[in-house]
């Protein structure tokens, strides 16, 4: 099973929860983090890193004495990362998207694949949890194509042991990073916080996520600060609440000393196996209807 | 016309209420929501839109199922598994799953029977408002829509002519978190980038990854420890950092519930609070305004 720990907001406590169900889960489980631009759930479990790989998209290489400014190449990229200036072809390998299309269509056979560095991706172990994390170059915009390869190597885990499972720290925010995180998973778990900014950004994951049909149920980190209405709005929209995390000074502090919260504060141990248990039977549920 | 953009790499180390503060706080400034896919500084300026408008951005293709043959070629070629096969017996179809479909034209081009279209895609909304500190420039991108990029690129567009056309000396923006395409958009042109972080390990890191960015771009950087008092020690190690890279630090903040408590009633800081807090971010927006003026000497 996939378990994706997404949140509209950021800093709402995702990685708090990701680091802390892996701590508690009870089986094998591999933990991934697939926010890339800024991955952060190393930082609390601590893995040993055995293996970094560099990951690559890619991009065309032109030969210019075969290029007979034909422009098919130009003409058809979408993202402006392939022209004809003069008497000159062009590439902007940061524009490309890697769609392939210029290698495709050029009908000189001028271009031939070549690759820009998107990121890394690290392997490791923390304890009996297996680890694996992308991680964007500085300077890279494009989050996604990492994003891709990464959920590959999960899917593939999943695809040869379905009782795998997997727990996903995804991205913050709603546009296509956040989306490609949970799009593949059995159940995501939606991290808030009951503050005007945290509900706004709930409601807009949550009908961001909604359309995928896959089982969601809200956490709500920081449960005592600002006011009641993402537990109202849950209420409304039947949106289960699987955990409330109060506001606890000792727990902020424990996160700033990179501890995991599970661990370190003893009374939410409770509230993180009831949260386990209930993702797990979401996830069944799902399975069991799909079945049908 | 200067530029001003709070970032954080991490999210809610809090961004949002920093700039609410120092919008409040500045004169002759336009502001400028640059976090496009969950924008939350309309929560604190309740802006009333003045104009709206859509923004369209890139293509999408769309299978004409009568047209499609069925061959399969476009699930071939797509790089982005955004094309799946017919779901049962009676259907030859191949469709488009919106959510993945980057807008490339590879299969629209390469379709044997011409049957897919491509429509200009409707990504988003934005908008010019009127706010009780000034005009306000923001906008909704539509879930799971890319091209977050171009949209910032075109907010900071038009927040400049208004800007520029209305006399106003400062653009005031709220960044996105993370150090991708909305970020390093909204880096373009801007001659200073508060940082705001957190004492964990977290924020640090972050701190880190998205200063780094600043530096690759030549963007002046001044940092602001949020939350400071959470830990101490961690404070420190951000500071020797930051004054190790040449970053001025700007301002530690303590954690305060008075941030929560404003912004429930759509306030900010600076118009809730009129203790220490206050005094704080008061003395952080002169400073800021000291760093950003510093660079017209050099």
């Amino acid at each position: 099973m996939i378990y994706a720990i997404a949140s509209g907001k950021g800093g709402t406590g995702k990685t708090t929860v990701a680091s802390s169900l892996v701590s508690l889960w009870d089986g094998p489980v591999t933990a991934v983090d697939l926010d890339v631009e800024e991955p952060n759930l190393h930082l609390f479990l601590k893995p040993e890193i055995h293996r970094t790989d560099p990951a690559y998209i890619e991009i065309p290489e032109a030969d210019e004495s075969k290029c007979t400014l034909c422009r098919a190449c130009s003409t058809l990229c979408q993202f402006k990362a392939i022209t004809v200036m003069g008497q000159t072809l062009l590439i902007f390998p940061e524009m490309c998207h890697g769609c392939g299309g210029c290698l495709t269509v050029c009908p000189e056979g001028a271009l031939t694949p070549g690759r820009r560095q998107l990121g890394e991706i690290c392997h490791g172990r923390a304890g009996n949890v297996r680890f694996i994390m992308g991680r964007l170059r500085v300077g890279e915009a494009m989050s996604p194509p990492l994003m891709r390869q990464v959920k590959a190597l999960f899917a593939d885990m999943v695809a040869e042991d379905d009782k795998a499972d997997i727990i996903v720290d995804a991205p913050p925010g709603v546009s296509c990073p956040a989306v490609s995180a949970v799009i593949d998973a059995d159940c995501v778990v939606l991290v808030t916080e009951p503050t005007p900014f945290g509900l706004h950004d709930f409601k807009l994951a949550w009908e961001a996520f909604s359309p995928f049909g896959i089982p969601m149920g809200a956490v709500i980190n920081r449960a005592g600060i600002g006011d009641d209405s993402v537990q109202r709005f849950c209420a409304d929209k039947g949106i289960p609440i699987w955990a409330e995390i109060p506001f606890d000074r000792a727990v902020a502090e424990a996160y700033s000393r990179g501890e995991v919260v599970a661990r370190a504060v003893a009374p939410l141990r409770g509230t993180f196996r009831q949260l386990r248990r209930n993702m797990r039977e979401a996830a069944m549920a799902r399975e069991a209807a799909c079945a049908r | 016309m200067r530029e001003i953009v709070v970032i954080s790499g991490k999210g809610g180390a809090g961004k949002t209420s920093i700039a609410g503060a120092f919008a409040h706080l500045a004169e002759d400034a336009i502001f400028c929501d640059l976090d496009v896919d969950a924008p939350d500084l309309h929560l604190l300026l309740t802006p009333r839109h003045l104009a709206e408008h859509q923004f369209m951005s890139g293509h999408e293709a769309v299978i004409n199922p009568e047209a499609c043959t069925g061959c399969g070629q476009c699930a071939e070629l797509c790089r982005f598994h955004a094309i799946t096969g017919p779901e049962n017996e009676t259907d030859t179809a191949y469709r488009v799953l919106p959510f993945r479909c980057e807008g490339c034209k590879v299969c629209v081009e390469l379709c044997p029977a011409q049957a897919i279209a491509f429509p200009e895609r409707h990504c988003g909304e934005w908008y010019v408002s009127d706010t009780r500190f000034g005009t306000m420039v923001h906008a909704q991108l539509f879930p799971g829509e890319e091209n977050s990029g171009r949209l910032v690129t075109l907010l900071k567009r038009q927040a400049r002519a208004i800007a520029e056309e209305r006399g106003l000396e400062l653009v005031l923006s709220d960044g996105a978190p993370g150090i991708g395409c909305p970020v390093i958009s909204s880096l373009a042109g801007t001659n200073l980038a508060v940082l705001v972080t957190e004492p964990t390990p977290s924020g640090i890191h972050d701190l880190m990854r998205v200063a780094e960015l600043c530096d690759g771009f030549k963007v002046k950087v001044g940092v602001i420890i949020n939350k400071w008092d959470i830990n101490p020690e961690q404070t420190n190690a951000i500071e020797s950092y930051s004054t190790g890279k040449g970053y001025t630090v700007i301002s530690r903040i303590p954690h305060d519930r008075a941030v929560t408590d404003a912004m429930v009633n759509r306030q900010v800081v600076t118009e809730y609070e009129h203790g220490d807090l206050s005094a704080t971010l008061k003395a952080a927006w002169t400073d800021t305004l000291a760093l950003l003026d510093a660079d017209k000497a050099t």
